[in-house]
């Protein structure tokens, strides 16, 4: 009984922490979404835990706790993918700002030059 | 035109100007100032170069291309790479910039009979893996894959603006990798290089073996790619 309190505050404490954030406007939409579906599915099988006792049996797997790890897993593997994705682009258009920034700065100079004698 | 990517180089910065103007009079200067914290672009500046300041430090990859939508935006039918640390003998440049010719991209190879460049264990295994699989591709002969001194003509220019890559080795690697699956034309010349006369000493085993690593990673990574539009960085 303890267990489904303590899982139950957690979630909560996870969904109310991303809506704040949400609506602080210091998380955008797109990562928000995950993690919001995460921690309502976290939320919904610590309300009921039969549910996890049901998709376990159903797919053929012996404990829940391992099946929890498991998708635990695969959803922080695909997140830290994805924000490496982001990375790589965001670092790409860094790079071509920084570029972009110096081109910008030497045509002053040319220019500057040409109308201060 | 004549670009100088540097890296905190104001030791050799003005020297390498000097002696490029001696060999290509009529030749625009430009240094790509990447990221120094030295007073490299002040003195580069007051040699009389035209001076490109990135921000922050990018790495050789990220200066070339820099120097590459410069030349494109202004216009230059060539641009030759010399580095700064004066590595590069700028008496070379008349020969690539006449192998331009026949050629859109001119490289200067190290490794010929008159020349005295030796490279042992695993970081000759690269140059050699390199060179044999970027021949073989090509279709004409590239003994010297990882040279930085070549020349590009008005086809490379353009191609190099949108994609010329910055990952490590991308700027020696991985440009002729993408210029080949353009279909552009690569020769060589053989070049005769001052080694190590300010730059960083030789490297450890243990070095030698990451780079054997990583330069068949960026190969293997650069000729997997699917085509022009991968190479670019695309901002979406």
């Amino acid at each position: 009984m303890t267990a489904t309190i303590l899982a139950i505050a957690t979630s909560l404490i996870t969904l109310i922490f991303i809506i704040v954030l949400l609506r602080r406007g210091s998380l955008k939409e797109k990562y928000a979404v995950l993690w919001l579906a995460v921690a309502s599915a976290a939320l919904i099988l610590a309300v009921f835990p039969g549910l996890l006792r049901w998709i376990t049996t159903s797919l053929g797997v012996e404990i829940p706790a391992n099946l929890l790890f498991f998708i635990t897993i695969v959803v922080l593997v695909l997140v830290a993918v994805q924000l490496s994705y982001e990375l790589s682009k965001h670092e790409a258009q860094i790079r071509r700002l920084a570029e972009e920034v110096a081109l910008q700065q030497e045509e002053l100079r040319a220019l500057r030059k040409r109308f201060e004698p | 035109m004549i670009a100088i990517p540097a890296w905190n180089e104001s030791g050799s910065v003005v020297g390498v100007i000097n002696e490029v103007r001696r060999w290509a009079p009529g030749a625009d200067v430009v240094v790509i100032n990447d990221g120094s914290t030295d007073n490299t672009e002040l003195l580069a500046r007051q040699a009389g170069a035209v001076t490109i300041s990135l921000p922050f430090n990018v790495g050789v990859g990220g200066a070339m291309r820099a120097a590459f939508l410069y030349a494109r935006r202004e216009g230059y039918d060539a641009v030759v790479q010399v580095d700064a640390d004066a590595q590069h003998d700028p008496e070379e440049i008349p020969a690539l910039l006449a192998g331009l010719a026949d050629a859109d991209i001119v490289v200067g190879t190290r490794f010929h009979a008159d020349s005295t460049y030796r490279v042992r264990g695993p970081r000759r295994w690269a140059m050699t893996l390199l060179s044999r699989s970027l021949t073989r591709m090509a279709k004409s002969s590239l003994t010297d894959t990882t040279s930085g001194f070549r020349s590009a003509g008005p086809r490379a220019i353009d191609l190099f603006a949108d994609a010329y890559p910055a990952e490590y080795l991308g700027d020696t690697v991985g440009s002729l990798t993408i210029a080949i699956r353009e279909g552009l034309v690569i020769h060589e010349v053989p070049v005769t290089m001052q080694y190590r006369r300010i730059g960083r000493p030789s490297k450890s085993a243990l070095w030698s073996t990451l780079y054997l690593g990583r330069a068949s990673l960026a190969l293997v990574v650069q000729v997997s790619k699917k085509d022009r539009h991968r190479h670019r960085d695309v901002v979406t």
